[in-house]
């Protein structure tokens, strides 16, 4: 039987006008905000608990669970939305909030009335200019039919909603680099705990929630979350939308069931590695992940499978490179892309991925010795888990599991004087 | 003494984008908090933002000029001094380079004769490809062009988009198709 998807999230995906607050409500739209109002925030959040909802920002951390950290009576509380999308390979947010931005902004203000928070902010990153004002017609239009605002839909309960565009800095997508910039400030980490949960944006409890975490909500309240879970496994409730890319027939985003779905179907569903070639390898989770191999493609798309299989499903993306592919020119690529995304606060990231980069380059030329490269490898080993946040320590997952699994092909390139892949490939520099 | 701090220019901002600013910074529990969307509404208006700006941003806000330095040199897409008319940006990250967009800017710098990072001569575009990841995979190789988001980019959709861009009144082929 073919791989089909499974549409939840998505399920309202190219209907008419449902970007515009009138074609949304003729598919249902702003229900699930009446039907949260009148259950009242203990019930939405045991909704969400049953739901099994984890989230979709990176880390899969339980939605509900993470509500529940904030301390009682402790107001006023904010609610952010990510929205910075940057991971490399990671796309499904940009197609939530093109093709459904008001999903989104209905998810936001149940999230809000959960948290009883008094802000929701949506931190979109300034390269998606075109969504954010996008965006901004949404919520002026949630205003006007009174979901936003003062006294939302007669309940008592005011919540301020505002789109706030970042300006170019992937680290704005860690959560508590995101508050820094929401406050005007640099766009870098703070040291935790405390948790955004305890002290986040203005020192005030404050949950952060990815953009598709949220999305996930009016369907929650409408069908239950006993009836969003039963879509996936216990272990990995639900759908996901994942992001397919690189050497494929169809790149594109796909939406199935978790856990019952396994990386041969996803493969599948994108039409299979381009030009009939031979799978090499692939990246699940974004840039940030290490590299799974072809014997990895019938591991589940389940939290623990991709965990023991050595990776993650991190963000939700596949990046899948042929038979072609030159492991130490992608990570090449990756590694500059951290270099250039460093936020400078703390050494072993700054300097780390600087030399990572300046080696990488030499390896990739066929310039670097056997030595640089043990040089390279021992960087990595000191930079992982010494870096003030993620961002550094991941800067070196990707080329050290590629090292580990294509091994001949790294040394391969020491003193070779070009890179030996292009160059069996017959491929210009 | 830092340039910046030297007494305020002539203010350079419209009335227009002030009334942004001042609209901002009454949205937020802390005016602070409208840095971001201020030196946006001041990049708007000038096409980047000069110290100037930054002086009339921070008296706007109630915080000192270098505050707003700080902020305003920490983000990549506020422009310190003043790009091309048009702003390419070509993703070379991992989904855009296994399809190809080495080409995508090879073919793209010979094509406006400007190398990447640069401007061209008659100020029409500058070129870019260190940024990060557009988030555009799924049409990779992409690009975007001012806020516009090109996927798909073949040889001739770069020469539909340089021709476009050199004759904007001329019927489009439609490059923004790809998106
Ligand atoms: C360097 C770095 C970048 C991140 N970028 C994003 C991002 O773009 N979007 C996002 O939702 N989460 C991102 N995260 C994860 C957030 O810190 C946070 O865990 C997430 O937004 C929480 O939302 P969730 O619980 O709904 O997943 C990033 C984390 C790190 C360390």
């Amino acid at each position: 039987m073919p791989v089909e998807e499974l549409r939840i999230l998505t399920r309202h995906l190219g209907q008419p006008q449902v970007t515009e607050r009138s074609g949304y409500e003729a598919v249902g739209g702003y229900q699930s905000l009446r039907k949260a109002l009148a259950m009242g925030p203990e019930a939405i959040t045991a909704e969400v608990k049953a739901s099994g909802l984890r989230g979709r920002g990176g880390a899969a951390f339980p939605t509900a669970t993470k509500w529940g950290f904030l301390p009682k009576g402790v107001f006023p509380r904010y609610l952010c939305v990510n929205a910075d999308e940057s991971e490399p390979g990671c796309f499904k947010d940009r197609v939530l909030l093109e093709a459904l931005p008001h999903q989104l902004v209905e998810g936001t203000l149940i999230a809000a009335f959960a948290l009883q928070a008094s802000h929701a902010f949506i931190y979109i990153r300034g390269e998606y200019r075109a969504q954010r004002e996008l965006l901004d017609r949404c919520v002026a239009e949630a205003y006007a039919a009174g979901y936003a605002g003062r006294d939302i839909l007669g309940s008592g309960w005011d919540c301020e909603l505002i789109v706030h565009g970042g300006a170019g800095a992937y680290i704005c997508g860690e959560e508590t680099a995101l508050l820094d910039s929401l406050e005007g400030l640099r766009g870098q980490p703070r040291l935790k705990p405390p948790f955004p949960a305890v002290r986040g944006l203005y020192g005030q409890p404050t949950v952060v929630n990815n953009v598709e975490t949220l999305s996930n909500l009016p369907y929650i309240l409408e069908h239950g979350g006993a009836a969003y879970a039963a879509h996936g496994t216990e272990a990995s409730p639900g759908t996901r939308l994942f992001c397919v890319s690189g050497h494929v027939e169809r790149p594109g985003t796909y939406e199935v069931p978790m856990g019952r779905t396994s990386f041969r179907d996803l493969l599948e569903l994108a039409g299979g590695v381009w030009g009939g070639r031979q799978l090499k390898a692939m990246q699940p989770g974004g840039g940030s992940m290490p590299v799974l191999g072809p014997e990895h493609l019938d591991v589940p798309l389940d939290f623990k499978a991709v965990a023991d299989a050595g990776s993650s499903l991190g963000a939700g993306a596949l990046v899948v490179m042929d038979e072609s592919t030159c492991l130490v020119e992608v990570s090449m690529r990756l590694v500059d892309f951290y270099h250039h995304e460093s936020c400078g606060k703390c050494v072993p990231c700054r300097e780390g991925t600087y030399f990572e980069s300046q080696l990488m380059h030499r390896l990739e030329a066929g310039l670097a010795s056997a030595d640089e490269l043990r040089t390279l490898a021992d960087i990595c080993e000191h930079m992982d888990g010494r870096c003030f946040c993620p961002l550094g320590d991941t800067a070196t997952w990707f080329v050290m599991s590629a090292y580990r699994m294509f091994r001949d092909e790294f040394e391969a390139h020491c003193g070779a004087g070009q890179c030996p892949v292009r160059a069996q490939a017959g491929r210009a520099a | 003494m830092p340039e910046t701090a030297s007494a305020p220019a002539p203010v350079a901002l419209s009335p227009a984008t002030l009334e942004r600013i001042r609209a901002a910074r009454d949205r937020y529990p802390s005016s602070r908090s409208a840095a971001l969307p201020a030196l946006w509404a001041a990049q708007d208006q000038l096409g980047h933002v000069p110290p100037e700006a930054m002086v009339a941003v921070a008296a706007e806000l109630g915080i000192g000029p270098a505050e707003v330095e700080a902020v305003a040199t920490f983000y990549a897409m506020y422009f310190r001094r003043p790009p091309g008319r048009h702003f390419v940006q070509v993703c070379r990250n991992v989904s855009c380079a296994l399809r190809g967009a080495d080409a995508v800017l090879r073919h793209l710098e010979a094509e406006l004769g400007v190398a990447d990072g640069g401007t061209s001569a008659d100020g029409l575009v500058t070129l870019e490809s260190t940024m990060e990841c557009l988030g555009a995979c799924g049409g990779a190789p992409a690009l975007q062009v001012d806020r516009y988001t090109v996927e798909n980019c073949s040889p001739e959709r770069c020469a539909a988009l340089v021709e476009r861009l050199r004759h904007p009144d001329a019927a489009s082929d439609g490059w923004e198709a790809g998106h």
